[in-house]
Formats: structure tokens, sequence, C-alpha cells
């Protein structure tokens, strides 16, 4: 545990440490590059800008309004009925919209059931094998104007599911339940 | 599909509301999710223009294009319609890269580049190419092998072994990219 935490306080200034000794190395004007480089990032900041706003408000109100609740409501029976648990219903479909909200439903459930239960691991392991599907799908392709997504929503879908239902499996084969 | 996804965020929401009489809530959703849009670009703004600029100097050094080079075949795997050394490759690289180490932020510029590269080799503009369906699926498989936050909650919260659910994690973490990249490999052969 600890070693894992000391690496992940070296990811940062490593990368960065490798990127420029190697730039060096190359001959690359360092600090120019880095000003191209920051100029471009700040434009696309300001080009995703208005997906952002618009992203965002309409997850607020999609939670807000209360049809967040409606459907896991819908979706806990069924989830019962697979023997997935009711509890983690929620989080497993506010984890497909909005990461600061599952990130909230986790906490609650370390808080309720504490983090080595076997709610608590299922939902650590749920947590780090899923994304926010609608944030980054919305973002990525509208950023260059694609409309027309195809079978992406599907595919993203699915690996979610698959995510969500091997979290459930593998905690309860490596730890029980 | 994302303005149906979009749209049905907003008119279910606000008629859920009206149904349930939140309506105030709604009023302030509105106003403050614009808000915390704005709060979350500005800090965005910072660490992205970092990042994009520390990418630089990886580009013009030549990283990108070795680490690229270097997962040919899977990226010839992945994304058949991508010719070699083009930059939508490093990009893609640079975002997996970037996603696996669990540097989110410098993904996200990596990612964006990748897409308008990917664009520029798109016939049909409105149109998703096999190849950006293919990196999002990946992308949204989640490829990070240890998310650092979850570990730093569980901590937190007083776990005994907070890092136990490791190995389970990167298991799963492999499972749904698997899935994700058989189904999108699938869908793309159906047309």
């Amino acid at each position: 545990m600890r070693l894992l935490l000391v690496i992940s306080d070296f990811i940062i200034p490593a990368t960065v440490l490798l990127i420029l000794c190697f730039g060096c190395l190359k001959r690359v004007k360092l600090y120019e590059a880095f000003l191209e480089g920051a100029q471009e990032g700040l434009k696309t900041v300001a080009e995703i800008l208005p997906t952002l706003i618009g992203l965002i408000v309409a997850v607020e109100v999609f939670r807000a309004g209360g049809l967040l609740d409606l459907m896991t409501d819908f979706i806990r029976p069924l989830a019962e009925g697979l023997g997935f648990p009711a509890e983690l219903a929620p989080l497993s479909i506010i984890r497909l919209v909005s990461s600061s909200a599952a990130t909230g439903l986790l906490l609650d459930i370390f808080q309720n059931f504490g983090p080595d239960s076997f709610l608590g691991r299922v939902s650590s392991v749920m947590m780090s094998c899923t994304e926010t599907v609608f944030y980054t799908m919305s973002l990525y392709f509208l950023s260059v104007g694609i409309r027309k997504t195809r079978y992406t929503l599907g595919c993203a879908l699915l690996a979610n599911f698959v995510g969500v239902a091997a979290a459930v499996i593998l905690v309860e084969m490596v730890f029980g339940k | 599909m994302l303005d149906a996804i979009w749209g049905f965020f907003l008119i279910g929401g606000i008629l859920t509301a009206a149904f349930l009489g939140r309506m105030d809530m709604v009023t302030a959703a509105v106003i403050g999710g614009g808000r915390s849009a704005v709060e979350l670009a500005i800090t965005m703004a910072g660490v992205i223009a970092m990042w994009s600029g520390i990418l630089k100097i990886a580009e013009k050094g030549g990283m990108i294009d070795s680490l690229s080079e270097k997962m040919t075949p899977a990226m010839d795997f992945l994304f058949p319609s991508v010719p070699r050394h083009h930059k939508a490759r490093q990009y893609i690289a640079a975002n997996f890269a970037a996603n696996f180490l669990g540097l989110g932020w410098a993904a996200t510029p990596a990612g964006l580049m990748a897409m308008k590269e990917l664009q520029k080799l798109n016939k049909e503009k409105e149109r998703a190419t096999g190849a950006m369906c293919m990196f999002l699926t990946v992308n949204m498989s989640s490829l990070q092998l240890v998310t650092v936050n979850i570990l730093a909650y569980r901590t937190e919260f007083g776990s005994a072994a907070p890092a136990e659910i490791v190995g389970v994690g990167i298991a799963a973490t492999f499972l749904t990219t698997l899935v994700g990249i058989i189904a999108a490999k699938i869908m793309d052969r159906e047309g």
C-alpha cells in the first residue's frame, strides 16, 4: 500500500522529468515548445467550454428534477432479481453520467457499510473499471462536430455493464460475501 | 444520438420536477450548473495547458512518435484505417499511455487532438469513423491500472487494507477493455 502511494506521488514529476530530459537530449527548445503547446491547450479548453456548460447543466437538471432517482428506483427490483446488490444500483447508473456524484455515493457506501465490507469492496472496484460514458462521449465527439456516433454508446455501455458484473463476481470470488 | 440523450436529460428532468414539485431545485441546477462548468473549465485550463505544453516537448523530441511505434502491433489491430506514422496514432498512443498511468488531465488534451486528427481522415464529417468508435470505446472502457483516488478514500474511511482491491480492479479493467474492443471490432465489420 505504502509503495503504491509513493509510486503515485512519483508518476507526475517522473513523467515531466523524463520528457524534459529527452527533449534536452534531442535539442528541443524546451520553453518555446512548452509555450506553443500550452497555447494550444488553452484554445482547446475555450473550444470545449460550451460543450461543458451544456453537459453539466443537463446532468444537474437530470439529477435535481428527480428523474435519476426515478430511474434507479425502477432499476432496483430488476437488479435484485438478477442477484445484484440493490444498494449499488444507484452508483452503477450515476457513474455513467457524473464522476463527482458517483464519488459522493461511493463515500456514502463507505460511511454506511465500511470500505472493507462486501459493498465497499465492490463499489471500489466498480469505480476503478468504469468511466463517465455520457460525459466522455459528448466531449470527444462534439469537439469535432460528430453527430452520428454509431455503435460507440452500445459498446461503451456493454463494457460498462461487464465491469459492474465483473466487480460483483470477482469480489465475491476473491474476498467472499 | 447525443442530441437525443441531452434533450432527454433536460426535458425529462424538468417534467419530472414539475410532477414532484422540485422546480426550485431545477432552477438552482440550471444556474449552478453553468457556473460549475465555468469553474471546472478554469481549473482545467491550468492543468490542460500545462500538460499540452509538456506533450508538445515530448512530441518535438520524437518521444510520442517512438511511443506509438512501440505500440504498432496494437495500433495496426485497433486502427487499421489509420496510416502508420499518422499524427492520429501518436496522439492516441499518448492518450492511452496517460490513461494507463492515471494522468487523466494529460490524457484529455491528447485525446481531443487525436479526435481532430481522426476527423481529418473522415470523409463524412458528421458520422463517426470506425477508428473513432474504437478509440472512444477503448478510452471509455477505463484503462487506468491503479485508481489512486479510490485508495485514498478507502484509507480515509479506515480500511484495514486499502490496496487489497487493486488486483481485482486490474482484472476487471482488463475485462472491460477486452469486451469493448471485441464488441467494437464486431460492429465495425458489420458496417
